[in-house]
């Protein structure tokens, strides 16, 4: 079974973590994951940098830019990745946008991705209905989980249809946002917490966008079965290191 | 072969709507709409008394006769430069602006390189009474000052887009942020026969009224609707859509493309889009890009700042790879000498980004009996401070 699923079996909150492969330096990304297992995260997005991420606000775009200054490029993150298994077991999802994997090849790409133990992807340019129909077996085949993304906006039938083609869990995005924008949740994303989790999805639902500290973690875990940190996660290694990450993970729960 | 949108977006291999799924309802709502909307009579009765009224419509198709003279040919001009605004911009702002009121919203958004969409946006929601916020570069708010001006004279709110080159990519980049963060009020006016579908069908559309206007025009003119040969410059291909449009289902009109090759096209500064790009996915649409081996989007360089683009509208993808379009590319000098020969032959100024198109006659030979249009997409005035140095005025 793919790790994804196994861990969301287990009986807890999960907490997952975003970061920026190549940044704050371009050989970090080996460091940060095993800090991060370490430190009890439950699974890692690892963001694969890219010029232009439409749906990022300026903390992600800010470390994406220096990253890609850096010297991050898929290739890159490949090889540093090559012999991750050997030290961390956590799921491991990649996020990115669209280009730069059509570039390498999508089948080449998802066949790296079986090679070095990436359970999932994430790609928030990717629409559900051109990976249905184009990418869906090249992905099942490497047994990659495709990660999609829901908002408050989105319409009942389409979550039910996301549900469907979802094999992993959905990515709930907390408000109509950028990553990093929001401070704090109010009556609007329990509402809309509340709404999701009376659908009773297939698939469960973890919470991203505007998670930044352990009252909003509880807030979004209240219902749904885990949240991911991006931006404020990348806010703190801007400032503290990866010797920060100890605290902050403790810090949130 | 077909050279328009099928049902799912795409022209050939290119198009579709590769969009965050944060910004699936408010794209999906206007397709589901925009042909319905289009197709209403009070619709098209507005906007077609807006663009006579307003925009000055139907724009002049000119017979260049010393531009003629020179080289040995039949020269037609679009005079798309004397439109209310100065470039073609409007048509497209006019029908979408109508379109945003129709969909209930009542907030605007756009990007702008060189400012005249920007303007082109700030007019249309002046007329309409509609909040309007346009991001532009940071680099391209110092060069373009004048237009920045006359955006905030309208009214409009121009809000500097800090993030990677700083300027129109990136200036894109916000606007569709801006979208993703307020999905509800906001319609996203996009300048250019780009991003996701149904954006550059809409728009192309909108422009069709430049080849609409050409076929009787030229029948009064030739006594035939049809031109030997069509010309318009590209940078993400609104005013050549335009032009093309009622063309393309007639093999017998070729179809010219005129893109910036800046100072070379291997020179590594230039904007020649269909010889360096790449197929990939940017601003919602796969089509051809420049970039990377590594896919990331790399910045282009042309003196036209409406050229100044990494990528090509989907439709025009292509009609450079099925060969329905023969595609040129024009370097800076090249485009400056005929647009400073347009003005000393005609006694018409043009943008610098119509100065590529006219700068045809470089590269390829016409018959002494051809017809030739060309798209005049814009007027030189926002540009002379360009001209000014160049030649040293």
């Amino acid at each position: 079974m793919n790790r994804i699923n196994q861990k969301l079996r287990e009986d807890k909150k999960l907490l997952s973590i975003y970061f920026t492969a190549g940044y704050p330096m371009l050989n970090d990304t080996a460091t940060i994951l095993e800090k991060l297992e370490e430190s009890g995260v439950d699974m890692v997005e690892i963001g694969l940098p890219f010029s232009d991420p439409l749906a990022d606000g300026p903390t992600i775009q800010e470390s994406s830019t220096i990253a890609l200054k850096n010297g991050m490029t898929t290739i890159k993150l490949f090889e540093q990745l090559k012999d991750i298994r050997k030290k961390v077991s956590i799921p491991l999802v990649i996020m990115g946008y669209f280009n730069p994997m059509m570039q390498y090849g999508v089948e080449a790409f998802c066949q790296k991705c079986e090679e070095i133990g990436i359970d999932g992807l994430i790609i928030p340019d990717l629409p559900v209905a051109e990976y249905d129909e184009h990418y869906r077996a090249i992905f099942e085949k490497h047994g990659l989980i495709n990660v999609f993304l829901i908002t408050p906006q989105t319409g009942e039938d389409r979550i039910r249809f996301i549900d469907s083609v979802s094999n992993g869990f959905i990515y709930m995005v907390s408000s109509a946002s950028v990553t990093g924008s929001t401070s704090g949740f109010g009556n609007t994303q329990e509402d809309y917490f509340k709404r999701i989790a009376s659908m009773n999805l297939k698939s469960p639902q973890i919470v991203g966008f505007g998670i930044n500290n352990a009252e909003t973690f509880t807030q979004a875990t209240t219902t749904a079965k885990g949240a991911i940190i991006g931006s404020a996660f990348i806010k703190m290694i801007t400032k503290d290191g990866i010797s920060g990450i100890e605290n902050f993970v403790q810090g949130i729960r | 072969m077909e050279y328009h949108v099928n049902e799912k977006g795409y022209y050939g291999d290119f198009g579709g709507a590769y969009i965050p799924e944060m910004l699936y309802p408010n794209v999906e709502e206007l397709r589901s709409k925009y042909l319905d909307i289009m197709n209403e009579p009070s619709f098209k009765e507005e906007f077609d008394q807006l663009l006579k009224d307003y925009v000055g419509r139907p724009s002049p198709l000119y017979l260049a006769k010393r531009l003629s003279e020179k080289y040995k040919t039949k020269v037609y001009l679009k005079r798309e430069d004397l439109n209310h605004t100065g470039a073609h911009k409007i048509n497209n702002t006019i029908g979408q602006i109508l379109v945003a009121k129709k969909l209930g919203k009542n907030r605007i958004i756009a990007e702008t390189g060189a400012g005249q969409h920007g303007v082109a946006t700030a007019t249309v929601c002046a007329l309409a009474g509609i909040q309007c916020i346009v991001y532009m570069g940071e680099i391209d708010i110092k060069r373009q000052a004048p237009n920045v001006a006359r955006m905030k004279m309208l009214g409009a709110e121009v809000r500097p887009a800090k993030s990677g080159s700083k300027t129109l990519k990136d200036a894109t980049n916000e606007a569709i942020r801006d979208w993703i963060n307020n999905p509800v009020d906001t319609h996203y006016i996009i300048g250019s026969a780009i991003g996701p579908h149904p954006y550059p069908d809409m728009v192309t559309r909108f422009q069709s009224i430049i080849s609409e206007e050409i076929k009787w025009q030229l029948k009064e003119h030739e006594g035939r609707e049809n031109p030997d040969y069509i010309v318009a410059c590209i940078g993400g291909g609104s005013n050549a859509a335009g032009t093309y449009y009622h063309f393309l289902d007639t093999p017998e009109v070729g179809i010219i493309a005129v893109e910036a090759a800046g100072k070379g096209v291997s020179s590594g500064k230039s904007a020649a889009t269909s010889k360096l790009g790449k197929e990939g996915v940017i601003h919602g649409c796969k089509t051809l890009l420049m970039q990377s081996l590594d896919g990331q989007i790399t910045e282009p360089y042309s003196i036209s700042a409406g050229l100044d683009y990494p990528g090509v509208g989907p439709m025009h993808a292509h009609l450079a790879r099925t060969g329905r379009a023969e595609f040129f590319s024009v370097t800076d000098d090249d485009a400056m000498t005929a647009g400073l020969e347009l003005s000393q032959l005609e006694g018409i100024i043009p943008a610098i980004e119509s100065s590529h198109a006219l700068a045809i006659f470089n590269e390829k030979k016409f018959k002494p009996d051809d017809v030739v249009v060309i798209s005049l997409s814009g007027r030189g005035d926002k540009d002379l401070n360009t001209y000014i140095d160049y030649f040293k005025l």
